[in-house]
């Protein structure tokens, strides 16, 4: 049974009333003979070891505040109110609560009171972080350079205690003071793991005395910030290292001896029971924390980038709790057509839809609080907060993400959160309701102390007063508008006469004239004592007077305008998130049959003239001579040629934030599968081009790259849905120049190996490590980079091989042969046709380019002929592309081999259908005409293997994912889309908004060389 | 690994092969005449002649057409079936100028400086570059080696593709100036990394562009004056551009960029080109307008923007055809240029006629380089630069180049792909 808790003073921390085993009587009676302690208020002197420089100034700081609105938290609301504090808590808050004779009170008429705000994601106190500059040219760093008895690798941080670094910075913490924080919960926001965050208030005190609890949570990112060490140099690495290093401290946990001292993972222990707070960059990187948070049983609240409002089920599905920033995207500056050409759709829609993230979590049901960090004025945060509520957001939630969602996530709410007895005397008085829009914030109370946010308006004067002139008559003035602003009105008759009303601290000046047309003017300048105004003052004709004036009746505001919420008309959530997303992410499956097309069957009956294929379930389900249509959709191919969908072993498309790991060379423990970016555009573009599937590839930056990744273009779905189910694994290994790092510049010397003699003994270490690996008893450490080699031995994983010249494809097959396993395919491989012989008797397959050559040394014997030959040979060889453009014409490039040696046609489209299938142990599913098969299939206007050929229809499962007549309905949309957003921003900026200047919208495009930040591919990238 | 060897050159001996890269030798001089019967004649105009012949004679042609006399001298080459074309033209390459991509010691087409109107890419021309011998074969017969840079990057010349050294080779020498516009684009997100500073980056691009313009500015004024006490190359360099015996080839590719190089036909009166233009179709009439020529940047790129139409590179061709630009179509670098004419298939299937597209890499590249008085299309007078192939030759499937004629010199279709094909094919016993 939960124990009730009180404050108890003077220890600064909250007791459970009665020490479990007291009868329930017993228990009552106690609670009442510690209420009285409370309230009589003799406890204990609170000590301190801090000495004082001077005369000892001990307080308590009792105040009450009385005739308040308090809301204690949301949906709990007391009309005229007493909150009463001392030393820094709350003592008690409600109506007709007693106040103690030793209070300040201080009146709250008109006034609301609210908690004070918790922010759980902050760098409050802390150094700012430079990121690293370390760049790809930078001679390497292989280990720490951090000093001590830590792990080996920098962004790792986890004896960071923010607790031991932190320091109370006034200037920052008035800003979130204004803004209505009370409290935070800060840490240093550097690497992927970051240490501690300390709970911390925001009252300008000693760091012990705002310190409110020292390790509050645990702190992660993908980040590997001011780290300057080489890995990981890529999300898949740092995904990678994440992983490692919850291996590595489980094992850690019994001293194995080699390892000695390991303060890094011995913190990493110890912080695992606190709230576990991961911060992404990106909606995707949710799933990718999702992921590593259930393989390691970690539940993790998502600091979130603000994107997620975009794929909301997905982030529903992953229970996790949420921060959400608020610092929404300003209006871009795009009167020029010219610059807001390279503004994307995507980018305006994300403009106009970022203020319905927390409205959008809310109707789904996500827990949420929000968060200050990332604006740039910490001003922005309460009108942020109303926007949010504009576009959908209720007030409910809106404080309960403020104060009591944060304070629970934290496991903080003794603390904070609430207006309970005995918690932190941090609250706020306002003007009025806090959501509304001119609602002042006068105060925020921080551990029982007063911080001053808006003087003006705290004293309400509003209201007709009785105006006496000595010697002189009587008048009746109105005091109006609102407390901050107030202004003034003599009431004569049926006039109403305004004048000027000005407050300073209690002083005040009245002027008016005393008629309606008058010119000359009447000046009072007096103090404000409670109703009771007097002064001095000069009458309209220079004559001294005396006057005062007496509170006659109370100010009625107006009736609210009620505002008329202004109808949103947003624009809707496309999938993927940009101009050619579905608008749903259910697209209907359906049965298709194409009628009477040269079906290019890839099985032993060739190519069928005037030929119908039915597609059922997502199943190729017959192929034959008029077919009955059923319910099926009819596709005419009169005319037309359908083959299999196009398979790409070698792309590098949908891949995010670096497609190298590449900085040490053996990284098979980094994985596409954890880096895949649904919205590529580039998978749409590649569907207009009949591409179906493509085989995403780690780097060849170094020998043995990362695991890979085979996808379906299914346009829309999610990372997990674009996987191909049932493949067997991957692995991406390279050799020659790249790994050698020939090309790199003359910083990169160090990293073994430099020559291909090295690149030899790179594979010989690593498979004789994950050999005797493998042989290890229990208790081992579970190296995920061994893992992935075992799995090659075992022949559960298969390799992919960027190679080039013969010497290193006669080495890796001698490799392969001595470890006793079959080198699945070579990619690139253009000196194949040089050694197709000793490929053919190992077994090994080849994926090629068609015709490229002279781009570095190692490729100057590279001919277009190659595929032709080692076909002829007996291998199986598929063309590949490396490069988004190229893959959208890949049939092209297959053609090439019938110029290049005169392979036949149906040779040649087996290139980049069948023969890929067949590589990548998918052709039971894909690559040929067949009943059974998926229902991957491209229709084209012409001979596939024609320059002239254009993709009409793609069909991915039995969905039609691209259609040239749905395309350019698409074009329409994009253009009206477009249109509506660029005037709804110009609307801002002539509104008087702040705007920003453009940013052309960036998309990623890799290839196999690039590391991260790497080389331009397009005019947006050419920077 | 000897005896190998032996039998190896025994067969060459055997089956009287030129097998070395080396060996292929520049052709002589056409001396008798020569006539191509009973093919597809495709101009380059627009023009197809069904049937027919071509005659030439001292490296010119003479005759073009469906009944073309035959003298009792000339050598006859029955083509039938075959279809032939103008030589095709690269322009804006760097062939030549480069052989390994990624060995600096290789690479001759860009010089340091931001002004460097006086250095010529002609002399660093490498006629026994092993790219070239890949280009003929696929009917590429002509380029214009152009040097990269910042800012003035130099004069560009055109060179025939079969030549013993750059002297011989020069067909059109120092055709051009090319003037590299910085992008006025603002700095975009960064994936990682801070933001850089925003305004920067486009302030210096103007300011690049302004100190181009009062270069040029310097330089019409010192060209006015006759004597100079002191010779400023870098001026003297430009009296051709001035004379407009050359052309001012600005690369650029956004309206912005492209608005500026319209500008300096007005400013300083210089025949402009536009070369990359990858965004003229958004202001083909202003280029009409204007009488700028654009080299057009390859097809085969993927659209701008992920807003833009997925097909826009492709379609950009024909969208400039239809609003009347004068255009030509290029390719990046150097081996690639051996896929130039399937650029041009590409731009055809995408909106325009084959003989469009086939003009927009013969003759309408001839009049943006200024030699279309001697080539760009089989017409009697020009230069017999001729390719003949077995089917169409923008497609892969039918690429295959039988005769290749350099003003009418039958030149080697050779190459080391070649021989090394029939090298492998010789270990393997294919046939």
């Amino acid at each position: 049974m939960e124990q009730p808790l009180a404050y108890v003073p003077g220890t600064g921390r909250m007791s459970h009333l009665v020490p479990p085993g007291l009868t329930r009587r017993k228990r009552t009676k106690v609670f009442y003979l510690l209420l009285v302690v409370l309230l009589a208020g003799s406890y204990a002197k609170a000590q301190e070891t801090f000495p004082i420089n001077g005369v000892a100034d001990p307080r308590e700081g009792c105040y009450a505040f009385t005739h308040a609105t308090i809301v204690k938290e949301a949906g709990s609301t007391l009309q005229d109110a007493t909150l009463v504090i001392r030393d820094g808590r709350i003592i008690s808050a409600g109506p007709g609560v007693v106040i103690p004779k030793d209070a300040v009170v201080v009146d709250c008429k008109g006034k609301y009171i609210y908690p004070s705000f918790v922010d759980i994601y902050s760098d409050y106190g802390t150094q700012p972080v430079k990121k690293s500059s370390q760049g790809f040219r930078s001679p390497p760093q292989f280990l720490s350079n951090t000093k001590g008895a830590f792990g080996w690798n920098e962004a790792i941080k986890s004896e960071i205690n923010a607790a031991a670094i932190f320091k109370t910075d006034e200037p920052k913490a008035k800003t979130l003071r204004q803004a209505g924080f009370g409290a935070v919960l800060t840490h240093q926001q550097d690497g992927i793991a970051r240490g501690t965050g300390a709970l911390v208030t925001l009252a300008a005190d000693r760091e012990n005395k705002v310190m409110v609890r020292e390790k509050a949570s645990a702190q992660y990112s993908f980040d590997k910030g001011s780290s300057t060490q080489n890995y990981p140099g890529s999300l898949m690495g740092s995904i990678a290292l994440l992983r490692q290093t919850y291996l590595d401290a489980q094992w850690y946990k019994n001293h194995p001896s080699k390892e000695g001292i390991n303060l890094s993972l011995q913190s990493w222990n110890d912080e695992q029971t606190l709230p576990q707070v991961f911060e992404v960059n990106d909606k995707w990187d949710v799933l990718r924390a999702k992921k590593i948070g259930d393989e390691f049983g970690v539940q993790y609240i998502i600091k979130a980038a603000g994107n997620e409002y975009q794929r909301v089920a997905e982030m529903a599905a992953t229970k996790a709790a949420f921060i959400l920033p608020l610092n929404f995207p300003a209006a871009m500056d795009v009167e020029d057509i010219n610059d807001a050409r390279f503004v994307a759709l995507s980018d305006l829609k994300h403009w106009e839809l970022a203020p319905t993230e927390p409205g959008a979590f809310e109707k789904a049901g996500i827990p949420f609080c929000l968060t200050a960090a990332g604006l740039k004025d910490n001003k922005q945060f309460l009108s942020n907060v109303r926007k949010a509520i504009d576009y959908g957001l209720s007030e409910q939630k809106a404080l309960d993400a403020l104060t009591k969602v944060p304070a629970a996530l934290i496991k903080a709410s003794d603390q904070v959160g609430t207006l309970d007895a005995g918690k932190l005397a941090n609250f706020l008085i306002t003007s009025g309701p806090l959501f509304k829009e001119n609602t002042v914030l006068y105060q925020n109370w921080v551990q029982g102390k007063r911080y001053i946010i808006n003087e003006d308006g705290w004293m309400d004067v509003r209201g007709t007063y009785t105006l006496t002139l000595s010697p002189g008559a009587t008048y009746n003035i109105l005091v109006k508008g609102t407390p901050v602003a107030p202004s003034l009105a003599l009431l004569q008759q049926a006039d109403t006469i305004s004048g000027t009303i000005v407050l300073e601290d209690k002083l005040v000046r009245l002027a008016f004239p005393l008629t309606k047309k008058g010119t000359r003017t009447l000046r009072l300048s007096g103090v404000i004592s409670g109703d009771a105004w007097n002064g001095n003052g000069l009458d309209t004709s220079g004559n001294t007077v005396k006057w005062n004036a007496a509170f006659s009746k109370a100010f009625v505001p107006p009736a609210d305008s009620a505002k008329k919420k202004a109808d949103l008309d947003l624009t809707k959530i496309y999938y993927p998130f940009n101009g050619y997303g579905w608008e749903t992410t259910k697209l209907q499956q359906q049965d298709i049959l194409i009628k009477n097309a040269t079906v290019w069957t890839n099985e032993q009956q060739g190519k069928l003239e005037n030929t119908d294929v039915l597609i059922r379930a997502g199943k190729i389900a017959q192929v034959g001579k008029s077919l009955p249509a059923g319910n099926a959709l009819v596709i005419d191919g009169t005319g037309k040629h359908l083959t299999p969908g196009i398979i790409d072993e070698h792309s590098h498309i949908a891949i995010t934030r670096g497609v190298n790991e590449g900085t040490q060379s053996v990284t098979s423990e980094v994985r596409i599968a954890d880096v895949l970016n649904p919205d590529d555009i580039n998978i749409y573009r590649q569907l207009s081009g009949g591409v179906t599937s493509s085989h995403l590839l780690h780097g060849s930056a170094n020998t043995i790259g990362g695991q890979t990744q085979l996808i379906k273009l299914r346009w829309g779905a999610n990372a997990e849905d674009l996987k191909f189910a049932g493949w067997d694994p991957f692995i991406k290994f390279a050799l020659g120049e790249n790994v050698k790092q020939s090309n790199w510049g003359e910083s990169q010397r160090t990293r073994f190996p430099q020559t291909r003699m090295g690149v030899d003994q790179v594979l010989d270490d690593a498979f004789t490590r994950a050999r005797d690996y493998e042989k290890q008893g229990p208790g081992k450490r579970r190296d995920l980079e061994l893992d992935a080699l075992v799995e090659i031995l075992n022949h559960k994983r298969f390799i992919t091989c960027h190679s080039y010249v013969q010497s290193e494809i006669n080495m890796l097959i001698h490799e392969a042969d001595k470890f006793g396993f079959t080198v699945n395919t070579f990619t690139h491989i253009l000196e194949g046709y040089k050694v197709a012989d000793k490929m053919k008797k190992h077994g090994a397959g080849a994926s090629t380019f068609a015709d490229w050559w002279a781009y570095k040394m190692e490729v100057q014997d590279a001919i277009p002929y190659n595929a032709t030959i080692m076909q002829r040979v007996g291998l199986t060889v598929a063309i590949n592309s490396d490069d988004a453009e190229m893959a959208r014409r890949l049939n092209q490039e297959a053609a090439k081999s019938i110029k290049y040696g005169g392979m036949t046609e149906e040779d040649a489209l087996k290139m980049v259908t069948l023969n890929p299938a067949k590589l990548l142990h998918i052709s039971d599913k894909v690559g040929s005409i067949k009943p059974g098969k998926d229902g991957d299939v491209v229709l084209w206007s012409d001979d596939p293997l024609s320059i002239y050929a254009k993709a009409e229809k793609t069909i991915v499962d039995g969905v039609v994912y691209f259609d040239r007549q749905h395309d350019a309905e698409l074009h329409q949309r994009i253009a009206t889309e477009r249109n509506r957003l660029i005037q709804k921003m110009l609307a801002e900026k002539k509104k008087g908004s702040p705007v920003d200047k453009i940013k052309p919208t960036r998309d990623e495009l890799w290839n196999c060389e690039d590391m991260e930040s790497g080389h331009q591919h397009g005019t947006t990238d050419n920077q | 690994m000897k005896k190998y060897l032996t039998l190896y050159i025994t067969c060459l001996a055997f089956t009287g092969r030129v097998l070395a890269q080396e060996t292929i030798y520049p052709a002589a001089a056409q001396q008798k005449t020569i006539v191509l019967t009973h093919a597809t004649i495709h101009v380059g105009n627009g023009q197809v002649i069904e049937n027919g012949s071509i005659t030439f004679a001292n490296g010119k042609i003479t005759a073009v057409g469906a009944d073309v006399p035959s003298s009792a001298d000339a050598q006859v080459i029955d083509v039938q079936g075959q279809h032939i074309y103008p030589g095709i033209i690269a322009p804006a390459s760097d062939v030549g100028l480069t052989e390994v991509e990624s060995v600096r010691a290789t690479n001759d087409y860009e010089e340091v400086g931001e002004l460097n109107p006086s250095v010529r890419a002609l002399i660093a021309y490498n006629t026994d570059s092993k790219v070239i011998n890949t280009l003929r074969v696929n009917g590429i017969l002509l380029a214009q080696v152009t040097p990269a840079g910042d800012l003035l990057s130099g004069s560009s010349s055109v060179v025939q593709l079969d030549a013993w050294n750059w002297e011989d080779a020069a067909y059109k020498t120092d055709d051009g100036q090319h003037f590299f516009m910085p992008q006025l684009l603002p700095p975009s997100n960064p994936f990682r990394g801070p933001q850089p500073p925003a305004n920067d980056r486009e302030k210096e691009a103007y300011e690049k562009i302004e100190r181009v313009r009062a270069f040029f500015r310097e330089a019409r004024a010192y060209i006015q004056e006759g004597k100079h006490t002191e010779t400023n190359l870098k001026f003297e360099a430009l009296r051709k551009l001035f004379s407009k015996e050359q052309k001012l080839y600005i690369h650029c590719n956004i309206v912005k960029e492209m608005l500026l190089a319209v500008d300096f036909v007005k400013e300083f009166g210089f025949e402009v080109v536009i070369v990359g233009g990858s965004d003229a179709w958004m202001m083909p009439d202003i280029l009409k307008q204007n009488n700028i020529a654009v080299i057009l940047a390859q097809p085969h790129s993927l659209p701008t923007m992920q807003d833009d139409d997925v097909d826009q590179p492709y379609k950009t061709a024909a969208q400039l055809q239809k609003a009347g630009v004068l255009f030509c179509i290029s390719n990046e670098g150097f081996w690639q240029q051996r896929n130039l004419m399937f650029e041009a298939g590409t731009a055809s299937a995408y909106g325009m006629s084959k003989e469009e597209a086939l003009s927009a890499i013969t003759l309408n590249t001839a009049k943006i380089l200024g030699i279309d008085k001697t080539t760009g299309s089989l017409e009697p007078g020009k230069d017999a630069n001729i390719a003949v192939s077995t089917g169409d030759i923008l497609d892969m499937r039918s690429n295959n180049i039988t005769h290749a004629f350099i003003q009418g010199r039958e030149v080697s279709l050779d190459n080391k792909h070649k021989q090394l094909y029939e090298r492998y094919k010789y270990k393997y016993g294919l046939k």
